[in-house]
């Protein structure tokens, strides 16, 4: 398997998309690109997911509630957890982008404009309440380990910058 | 055991981040603002998830059915072979974030080098790891600065925790029996070869922090063989209070 490639079986994608990241209600774990294969085999379903951070609480609840929308499905299922290859924002989708948006933590910038962000204090994450880029970094960790804490400097708004992890 | 040199030598990497995570842990409400005692559990979290990731390894490799939690939790003190740098107590923020810094500099060039091991599971968890370490890395260093740059009492205090801690540095670059076996299999990392590096980084960041690099060549060890300072036993109780309390407790 490359980087990038994922194998998922097509009937199966209604069914996974019902699964959210529960720190995360409104991401899809197929809009947040932790699943990377599943494939039936006899009825039953192999699923493998990756976490986005080592030590995200989030991973066992992801994999309970897969196995429990595939037996609703009518599906028997184990899920694995796989490392390789390692979780980058680039496999967040663009309705996925959209839905965390919309839902108040701004999408992950692009690497280099990234650490103009986080190391050089450069106002360019766009507030996610009134779409202003004269934001300031509050602090590098946030209220997960995969969010940093901005404030908007115009409508005053605290809100979460997804960081980018490549 | 058939493989007890990459057994011990993945318990010598993950019970760093095992006892640090556990001092970064200790601030859980009690850091110095919310957003740094956020940063530090946030830290701790990570450092966690990466031990976990380890200790399924290494309990695979044992096979013979301890878990995770059995390898992390019910070994006695004397079996832990972390440095003697990470299990330093939280004496005040300086001390939190010096240990930090000068344990993030070194983890993140052994992450750097463990990638490329012959050994494809620690590769990948070293590629997983490297990612959140280099944040950390990004936040200690920047403390160390804001510290140390900042007023006369801010740099006293940061320089007495450099002080105070440097005598723990040189163990990183020690090689344990497992490391040496684990070299030579190409699975390991040679450790000695990152030492002139690490410390021409940290001494570049501290001169850009105002603070003196520290001049001592009296350096303590001994962690690695599972020989302690005074703090861990207590680190340990807290620890393992719930599983020696109540033997094969679930949640």
């Amino acid at each position: 398997m490359t980087a990038t490639e994922q194998h998922i079986d097509e009937t199966l994608i209604p069914i996974l998309e019902q699964v959210s990241d529960p720190e995360i209600p409104v991401l899809s774990i197929m809009d947040m690109g932790v699943v990377r294969s599943a494939v039936i085999v006899n009825n039953s379903v192999k699923v493998e997911i990756t976490p986005t951070y080592s030590g995200c609480p989030a991973m066992d609840v992801i994999g309970d509630d897969i196995k429990k929308v595939l037996k609703e499905a009518g599906y028997e299922s184990q899920v694995d957890l796989i490392l390789h290859p390692a979780w980058t924002t680039d496999w967040i989708t663009p309705r996925g982008r959209k839905a965390l948006e919309d839902y108040g933590i701004a999408a992950p910038l692009e690497a280099e404009a990234d650490k103009d962000v986080l190391l050089h204090g450069k106002r360019i994450v766009k507030c996610t309440n009134c779409g202003s880029q004269n934001t300031r970094l509050v602090s590098q960790f946030g209220s997960t380990a995969c969010k940093a804490q901005f404030q908007c400097e115009d409508c005053q708004e605290p809100f979460d910058y997804f960081k980018c992890l490549k | 055991m058939k493989n007890e040199n990459l057994y011990n030598y993945i318990l010598g990497i993950a019970d760093n981040s095992l006892i640090l995570g556990q001092r970064m842990g200790e601030l859980c409400g009690h850091g110095p603002s919310l957003e740094t005692d956020i940063a530090c559990t946030n830290i701790s979290l990570d450092l966690f998830g990466q031990v976990r990731s380890y200790f399924q390894y290494a309990g695979k490799i044992a096979g013979d059915g301890r878990t995770e939690d059995d390898i992390a939790m019910l070994r006695k003190e004397r079996e832990y072979k972390n440095v003697l740098l990470v299990e330093q107590p939280n004496t005040n923020f300086a001390y939190t974030i010096g240990r930090q810094f000068l344990f993030d500099v070194y983890h993140l060039a052994f992450l750097a080098e463990l990638q490329k091991s012959s050994d494809l599971t620690l590769s990948a968890i070293a590629n997983k790891c490297i990612k959140e370490v280099s944040y950390h890395e990004r936040f200690s260093s920047d403390w160390v600065k804001r510290l140390g740059d900042g007023t006369e009492e801010s740099n006293q205090k940061m320089q007495d925790a450099i002080n105070d801690l440097w005598t723990y540095t040189d163990e990183l670059f020690h090689l344990t029996e497992a490391d040496k076996a684990t070299v030579a299999e190409g699975i390991g990392v040679d450790v000695t070869k990152l030492k002139d590096n690490y410390y021409k980084s940290v001494s570049n960041l501290l001169t850009e922090a105002r603070l003196q690099t520290p001049e001592s060549k009296w350096f303590q060890k001994g962690g690695k063989q599972g020989v302690h300072t005074e703090h861990l036993g207590y680190l340990l109780s807290d620890l393992q209070y719930m599983q020696r309390t109540y033997p094969n407790m679930e949640w």
